[in-house]
């Protein structure tokens, strides 16, 4: 294929995706689920609120709780943006290779994050908090589970987009699509910020 | 139907017409594989609708026992609401949308094909519980804690529950992709406000979809954990909240009313300008109005809970805004009644439905804002003046429209007309017996008769009208078998539609009937409101693009970029419709669940990834 019409095949796929607002679909779409998903969040968050302090039949969270230990796993999640933001910002300027590292250190934070989640829920399975010992229990386990997943899901996306830019399928030209997947990283970090001040920071009653 | 040929693997893709129905990503047989869809569910929604009102003819009757009559009612609600309306919205949004913007296809044609198939499975996974003699029968609302397992022990509530899992996931990942196709697809030239009302519409709907929808599906998550994993959301010996469920099903179950008539609205806001021969009156003020109904509709849902005793405050308050929200849907109908007048009228069968809808939708309307009152709430609910209600504005009301819609656009769906004297004798007898049935059911209600009851002894003074409103059902069932003849038998024997067979406004009149599957040969330049029709009437350059519109070239076709076709859709929701499966069998305590549960992620994950990876271009 001659380089011409490489370029003019270029520009038709280029000229097939230009958009009414100058935002690509995929972004549009990435902001819209966002949105969407601040519902599903929020319904839950609701129910967490609602029953909140309903622990009879199981330790009282007040009990169980070890809050310096949720604030650093809170801070490795933080961190966690940091670093895709300089994945994002290395790619961008043309290093692939940097950009792979920072996204590595962001799976691996994400990944250090539920390892952190996988150690606190055994700890207060031990300590007698299960999802059918209280409604504490079932609002906190299902409501940090439900943002876990979400965590979960990331860090695969990120694992793809790092073994895709191996491959070569990741050049500054496409910076767009680990920026998407940014937003979303982004969005599950802010939404932890909420759940951590919702059901750890605000006391208790006692 | 216009095979894809227009790309270089078009010619490899080229198997069989099922292939090509199965994989396709065209918005247009999408949205003809909807329509068919759900007119199915919506003839099995009938079927049952036909035995509620036969149980119900006569006081004490043993037609169906209690237990049947409580699935029965059930799925009849379930199938009309989530299997037959929405998915004929849907129908509408698939077809109509691209065409009405001026663009080729849907922002992303394999998530549109994903959610053709998820919507399919979902079906039939609460259909198939009817195989199994496990319907649903809790009742289409599903209020947990009736549905938890102390109280619900059989699968009956798992079909429905994973069923509804499955369209949930279906509508949001269809409502994202409407939303980013209306804002990111326009044409040149087509601003916001220049869109078809119709397109106006759905954008809303697309909204209210992917902010409703989340309530349901997490109201639905914590009643699979309380029934699989015991964990204790509705369990109120441990303290639980007993209107924890309702509040987080009427957040989704009342913005779902406006996504059921929104699409309607806009259905008519099209039929009636078309058939008056003039612009729609005041189309800022119909889409500022649909948009505030949008608005207003997350604030009313706890006037489905006057009766649960939140209080006189919180009463009063949702009592205001339902009143509120009177107020835009009144400037509506004033809307459509100001495009009438003055207007010159043809008499066609789409236009009679149009009118149908304005005249049942506001005696629903009126029978609403009654409700909207406290007292009368308490004195009202739970009766049939509520079951009269909801059957104005959503038989009446959403279901009138849709058929006046589909008699307006099956010119451009097949490329044949429907037969307008058996259109329009279709209008009189869906009217007349459409009042029959549901019109007694207000003065049943004021007399008492509760909903949801299996049968009622004699001497209650409910007999009369219970023998008239069964009469008119079956004379209802009957004019729907007319509408179904003449429907199946248009699409060989109908008159060839032209392009333009009712001289339409909008630009999907401006192509051949059916559409070439690019839809427009060369996308066109939007100038005003009602393009078309300035196209025609207006002075306006576009005249040489339009003829070319019609008559496209082979030439044209082949610089066309289409998606080509793929069957990773399917495979992502088959891997749904696996979990689903999965799901309910092990809430029958099959052994095999979990690994069929597994199997489902497994087929989920290789869909999606296939997906992910395919060459799309």
């Amino acid at each position: 294929m001659s380089d011409l019409s490489q370029a003019s095949q270029t520009a038709h796929i280029e000229e097939a995706h230009a958009t009414t607002t100058g935002i690509s679909h995929n972004k549009l779409l990435m902001w819209a689920f966002l949105g969407s998903d601040c519902m599903f969040f929020g319904s839950l968050i609701m129910t967490f609120m609602v029953y909140r302090g309903k622990a009879a039949g199981g330790p009282r969270p007040q009990d169980i709780w070890d809050i310096p230990y949720t604030s650093i796993s809170a801070a490795v999640l933080l961190l966690s943006s940091l670093a895709i933001v300089l994945a994002l910002t290395y790619l961008q300027r043309g290093n692939e290779r940097a950009f792979r590292i920072w996204l590595l250190a962001t799976a691996a934070l994400g990944l250090l994050f539920l390892g952190g989640q996988y150690y606190e829920f055994t700890t207060f399975y031990h300590e007698g908090l299960t999802l059918h010992s209280s409604l504490f229990g079932t609002t906190f386990f299902v409501l940090t589970g439900f943002h876990g997943t979400h965590v979960g899901i990331g860090v695969i996306w990120l694992l793809s987009l790092a073994w895709m830019s191996k491959r070569g399928k990741i050049p500054a030209s496409r910076a767009e699509m680990p920026e998407i997947v940014a937003l979303y990283w982004h969005f599950v970090d802010i939404v932890w910020i909420i759940i951590f001040a919702v059901v750890y920071l605000i006391p208790y009653k006692p | 139907m216009a095979q894809v040929t227009t790309t270089q693997q078009g010619a490899q893709y080229r198997r069989s017409i099922i292939w090509e129905w199965i994989t396709t990503v065209d918005h247009k047989k999408i949205g003809i594989l909807y329509l068919f869809t759900s007119l199915f569910f919506f003839l099995i929604g009938g079927i049952l609708a036909m035995m509620i009102r036969t149980q119900l003819i006569v006081p004490d009757n043993t037609f169906l026992g209690p237990a049947t009559y409580n699935e029965v009612f059930t799925m009849h609600g379930t199938i009309m609401i989530f299997l037959a309306v929405m998915p004929l919205n849907a129908a509408f949004f698939n077809f109509l949308i691209p065409l009405q913007i001026g663009a080729r296809d849907v922002a992303f044609p394999r998530l549109n094909a994903f959610s053709y198939w998820a919507f399919l499975f979902g079906g039939l996974l609460i259909l198939s519980s009817f195989l199994f003699g496990a319907a649903p029968n809790a009742g289409w609302f599903g209020y947990a804690n009736l549905t938890t397992l102390t109280y619900s022990p059989g699968i009956n509530v798992d079909f429905w529950i994973f069923g509804l899992q499955i369209l949930g996931i279906a509508s949001v990942a269809s409502a994202l992709n409407f939303f980013v196709t209306i804002i990111n697809m326009r044409a040149p030239g087509m601003r916001m406000m220049r869109m078809p009302v119709f397109t106006w519409m759905s954008l809303v709907t697309a909204v209210l979809l992917m902010l409703a929808i989340p309530s349901l599906t997490i109201g639905l998550v914590e009643l699979t954990f309380d029934r699989y994993f015991g964990t204790l959301f509705f369990e109120p010996n441990a303290g639980a909240s007993v209107v924890l469920w309702q509040h987080l099903f009427w957040i989704f179950g009342h913005p779902e009313v406006y996504i059921m008539v929104l699409p309607p609205f806009g259905m008519i806001s099209e039929i009636l300008p078309t058939f008056s021969r003039k612009p729609l009156f005041g189309y800022p003020f119909v889409v500022y109005s649909g948009i505030a109904i949008g608005f207003l509709s997350f604030g009313v849902w706890a006037h489905h809970m006057f009766a649960v005793g939140l209080g006189p405050v919180a009463n009063s308050v949702f009592a205001t805004t339902t009143m509120l929200i009177a107020i835009p849907t009144g400037v509506k109908i004033f809307n459509w009644l100001g495009t009438l007048w003055g207007g010159s009228i043809v008499i066609k069968t789409p236009l009679l439905f149009a009118a149908g809808f304005v005249g049942m939708f506001t005696i629903g309307g009126i029978s609403g804002v009654m409700h909207a009152s406290v007292p009368v709430d308490y004195w009202q609910t739970d009766s049939y003046f509520v079951v009269a209600h909801f059957h104005y504005v959503l038989f009446g009301g959403s279901l009138m429209a849709i058929l006046g819609g589909i008699y307006y656009w099956y010119p451009k769906m097949f490329g044949r007309m429907m037969n307008d004297k058996l259109g329009k004798i279709h209008f009189w007898t869906v009217l007349i017996a459409f009042n029959m049935t549901f019109f007694p059911m207000h003065f049943l209600g004021i007399d008492g008769m509760p909903r949801r009851i299996y049968t009622y002894p004699d001497g209650m003074g409910w007999n009369f009208w219970n023998m008239e409103e069964s009469i008119g059902a079956y004379f209802l069932g009957l004019s729907m078998l007319l509408f179904a003849y003449n429907f199946i038998h248009s699409l060989r024997s109908g008159e060839i539609a032209p392009a333009d067979p009712w001289d339409g406004r909008t630009l999907e009149w401006s192509i051949p009937s059916p559409p070439p599957a690019y839809n427009f040969a060369v996308v066109p330049t939007v100038t005003s409101r009602d393009e078309f029709w300035e196209m025609k009437y207006g002075s306006n350059e576009q005249t040489a693009d339009q003829k070319t519109n019609l008559n496209p070239t082979v030439e044209d076709e082949r610089h066309i970029h289409l998606p080509p076709p793929s069957y990773f859709p399917l495979i992502a929701a088959g891997g749904l419709l696996g979990m689903g499966a999965g799901m309910v069998m092990h809430g029958d305590g099959m052994a095999v669940s979990w690994y069929i549960f597994g199997a489902g992620i497994l087929v989920l994950a290789f869909g999606l990834f296939g997906w992910s990876f395919e060459p799309n271009h």
